[in-house]
Formats: structure tokens, C-alpha cells, sequence
């Protein structure tokens, strides 16, 4: 079962309004029992790094979280702060992260002329395909592919292998992440209507 | 580059949608559910309801009524209206919604925006100014749906919005809601050229060439639309539509 880790952070009816929508039956909980019994995870979240990071430890799951990832190795995707959590830090914080993708989490400010550009980046925003993924099958090369963004840290890989999707928000940042059974998306395909549905439905696929 | 957001602005009367022309003479438009799941179809860059006579009549959000309309959204989402409570937004967002419209709250309790935003963040704070020229000339910001006229001028209010942490404006000329004669591209310039948050233009969109010229002359980061994409035409019945991706985004 697909299962949506609720610790607590951010918007969990719309991501499982959306599985609804394309027929695949999602649910939430913050209870290890049912996060154990998962052959699918799905990591939203929206907020502060460390609030995360603290809170999935508080609620005793960060190392059933780790034995899904790296013994069990069932396809996990992070949502926004979600996937922000699957790299190795973040300026935003001081605690690490869950370091199953080799990469680190920057600020836009500093790095963005934010005379120009915004931060948070907010906003629909285009992603090109940078390496093939099952996460992006189907995202054709004649069409534009959009997706909602909020946020203010972005996300670098160590290995550019690693992006799978790539944005524009005065440079080039890594908008889509895999490594193995490890996905992540900085966008919310759950408010991207149908680019989102087809991100959901590959991940339900897997 | 991020595209400019083109908006329908939906007027909730309670249960039913409507929509007005000057703050006032409601139209019927249909059920909100209904609506939203023609916009969905269409696919439209975001939504922002708002409940026009919820603080009139001191109504609190109708979270049915939200929650009927997050379950068929599957885009951003913002709600106004009746807002002033922050366990209220708390369950807004709850219930999928991601932004809340905050107008006449935040002309009692200004520190009502800071708190919002210090615990949901900016971005989820739009500030909301209705404003309405007078006789002379002069803007003047009103709440309670129009009814209620403050001390306040436009500029400064949205410059102590933003202040307090409102991460966008929603500005909305009285004068020309609901006339399809194109936004008020003054007033709305004079409050982009002096705030640092996106503004959102609202009131008066007939044509696509509207929306272009509040962004190119007006300055506005984004665009509502009501009237236009609710009727066929000026003084014709109700039909839920946008205009064609392709039409906007060549005229953007």
C-alpha cells in the first residue's frame, strides 16, 4: 500500500485527493506499524528543516524510515520539504538530513539577485528533463511541462546523475532527484493538476 | 521564468457562487463544486474564493463547502473571507487550502497578519485591499465587503502589509468590478512601485488586453479575473470558461 508519512508537516488532503483521483488507493499515517507494512512511501512536507527532522525522530521513525530506504529498498518519494529532507544537509538548519541522496540544500538568497527574483520561488515553473527516470516517463519532448513551486532552498546533487528534472529561477536547479529507489520532487505535483497526476501515477507504477 | 498567474476570483455567497458588479448586484452563478470542477478541466493556473459576505454577517469560513472544493481542486488555492481566527487558518490549510485572503480582519487587528505569517509563513499570507476613489479623486480602502469605509490610504496600507508579513496583495478597484472595462492600471501602479511583494490585480478584466496591460503598465506580478471567466459576455448569462493557453501566453 502507498503510504503517506504524516509527521506532522504540511498538506496531506490534496496529495491523497489526488491519488484518489487516479484510482490509487493512498494512506496517511504517523504510526510505525503502518509505515512498516508500506511497500511505498511518500514523504510530503511544507515548514522549517530541522522542525522535520526533529519531529520524524520524536515520532521514532527515522530508523524504520532508514530500513524501508536502504535494507527494504521500496520507492520513497519526498514532496518539496520531503525531498529537501532526503539530502545530507541544509542551510536552512543544522541537523542533517536523511542523506539517501548525495546533495546538499542551499539558500536562493544570497545566490539569487532577489531584486529580480522573488524568494520564495513561487509559482508555476517550467521542468526540463535532465536524466531518464521511470518518476518522468511519458513527460514528452514536445510539450511544455509545468509544475507549482514554493520554496526558498533549492536543492543541489553532488552528482548531477542524481537530476532528473531541471528549473530556471535565475540559475539552474535540481527540481527532480533519484537515486535508486529514492525520488524527490521541490515542486507539488498534488497542485499541478494533470503534469501532477502523471507524476503520481508513474510513482503508484513502480 | 515564472509565468504570469491569471486567477479566477470566485465570489462565494455562503453556499452559492455569484458575482458582482461595483461590490454590488449579485449574480447567481451556480455551485461553487460544480465550478471549480469546469476550472479544473480547464486548467487554470490557481484559484482564490472569496466569501464576500462572511464578516458582514460575522460568519466563520464555511469549511464544508472548502473541503467540497479542495477535494476537486488540484491546484494552488487560496480562501478569504471571515478570516480572524488563527486556529481557523490552521484548518484552512488543513483542508488543502494553501494561501488566505485576510481583509477586513486585518484593518482591526493588524498584528493578526504577522501572526499568520510568523506561523504559516509569508507566502501564505495574502493582504487584501478593496479600495474606491471619492469624489475628488482620492482612493480610499473600504472592508466588510465594501460597506465599511477605513482611514486608510491604499499605498500606505499595502506598504504596512507588507510590513507585517503579507507575502502578496490582492488589490481590488471597487470602481471597476464587474464592468469588463479594463483594471484601474493607476492605482495599481502606484502601490507596485512602492511594495516588494507580488501584487495581484483584481477588478475589471474583460479581454485578454486588459491582463496585459496591468502587468506591462500597471506592474502587477499576477492577475485576477472574475466576470470574464464566469459570463459569456457582458450582460450575458453564466458560462464558466478562460481564455486558450496559447492566447495568453502570446499576449504575455
Amino acid at each position: 500500500m502507498l503510504t503517506v508519512v504524516d509527521y506532522g508537516m504540511g498538506n496531506l488532503g490534496s496529495i491523497v485527493n489526488m491519488f484518489r483521483k487516479i484510482g490509487v488507493q493512498a494512506v496517511v499515517t504517523a504510526e510505525p506499524a503502518g509505515i512498516e507494512r508500506a511497500d511505498k512511501l511518500l514523504l510530503p512536507g511544507v515548514g522549517a528543516f530541522d522542525t522535520a527532522m526533529t519531529r520524524i525522530k520524536q515520532q521514532g521513525l527515522l530508523d524504520l524510515l532508514n530500513k524501508k530506504a536502504m535494507v527494504e529498498k521500496v520507492p520513497i518519494l519526498g514532496v518539496c520539504l520531503g525531498m529537501q529532507l532526503l539530502t545530507d544537509s541544509s542551510e536552512e538548519g543544522s541537523l542533517p538530513g536523511l542523506g539517501w541522496i548525495p546533495a546538499r540544500t542551499l539558500a536562493f538568497k544570497g545566490r539569487l539577485d532577489t531584486g529580480r527574483f522573488k524568494v520564495p520561488h513561487m509559482g508555476w515553473n517550467i521542468v526540463e528533463k535532465h536524466t531518464e527516470s521511470p518518476l518522468t516517463a511519458g513527460f514528452g519532448s514536445f510539450e511544455e511541462v509545468r509544475f507549482y513551486f514554493v520554496h526558498s532552498y533549492f536543492v543541489k546533487c553532488d552528482d548531477d546523475r542524481h537530476s532528473i528534472l531541471k528549473t530556471t529561477y535565475g540559475f539552474h536547479f535540481d527540481s527532480g532527484v533519484q537515486n535508486g529507489n529514492i525520488f524527490g520532487a521541490q515542486f507539488h505535483p498534488e497542485k499541478s493538476h494533470t503534469f501532477g497526476m502523471r507524476l503520481f501515477r508513474n510513482f503508484a507504477r513502480l | 521564468m515564472l509565468r504570469t498567474r491569471v486567477i479566477p476570483c470566485l465570489l462565494l455567497n455562503d453556499e452559492s457562487l455569484v458575482k458582482t458588479v461595483k461590490f454590488d448586484a449579485y449574480t447567481y452563478i451556480g455551485d461553487p463544486v460544480n465550478t471549480v470542477r469546469i476550472f479544473n478541466e480547464l486548467e487554470v493556473d490557481e484559484l482564490v474564493f472569496l466569501d464576500i459576505t462572511a464578516s458582514r454577517q460575522s460568519r466563520r469560513p464555511n469549511f464544508t463547502i472548502l473541503e467540497d472544493i479542495a477535494n476537486e481542486c488540484f491546484m494552488p488555492l487560496a480562501y478569504g473571507g471571515g478570516v480572524c481566527d488563527i486556529e481557523d487558518v490552521g484548518r484552512i490549510f488543513g483542508i488543502g487550502f494553501e494561501k488566505v485572503v485576510i481583509n477586513s480582519h486585518a484593518v482591526e487587528a493588524p498584528d493578526f497578519i504577522r501572526r499568520v505569517a510568523d506561523k504559516f509563513g509569508s507566502q501564505s499570507v495574502i493582504g487584501s485591499i478593496d479600495a474606491r476613489k471619492n469624489l475628488f479623486g482620492r482612493y480610499e480602502v473600504f472592508t466588510h465587503g465594501g460597506t465599511r469605509k477605513v482611514s486608510r490610504n491604499p499605498l500606505e496600507w499595502a506598504q504596512e502589509l507588507e510590513r507585517l508579513g503579507a507575502g502578496e496583495l490582492l488589490l481590488t478597484s471597487m470602481d471597476q468590478d464587474g464592468t469588463w472595462a479594463g483594471f484601474d492600471i493607476k492605482l495599481t501602479a502606484s502601490v507596485t512601485s512602492k511594495v516588494q511583494i507580488p501584487v495581484i490585480a483584481n477588478g475589471g478584466a474583460g479581454t485578454v488586453r486588459h491582463i496585459v496591460d496591468v502587468v506591462r503598465k500597471g506592474g502587477a506580478s499576477a492577475v485576477a479575473v472574475g466576470s470574464m471567466v464566469v459570463f459569456q459576455g457582458k450582460d450575458l448569462g453564466v458560462l464558466v470558461n478562460f481564455p486558450g493557453k496559447k492566447e495568453l501566453e502570446d499576449a504575455l
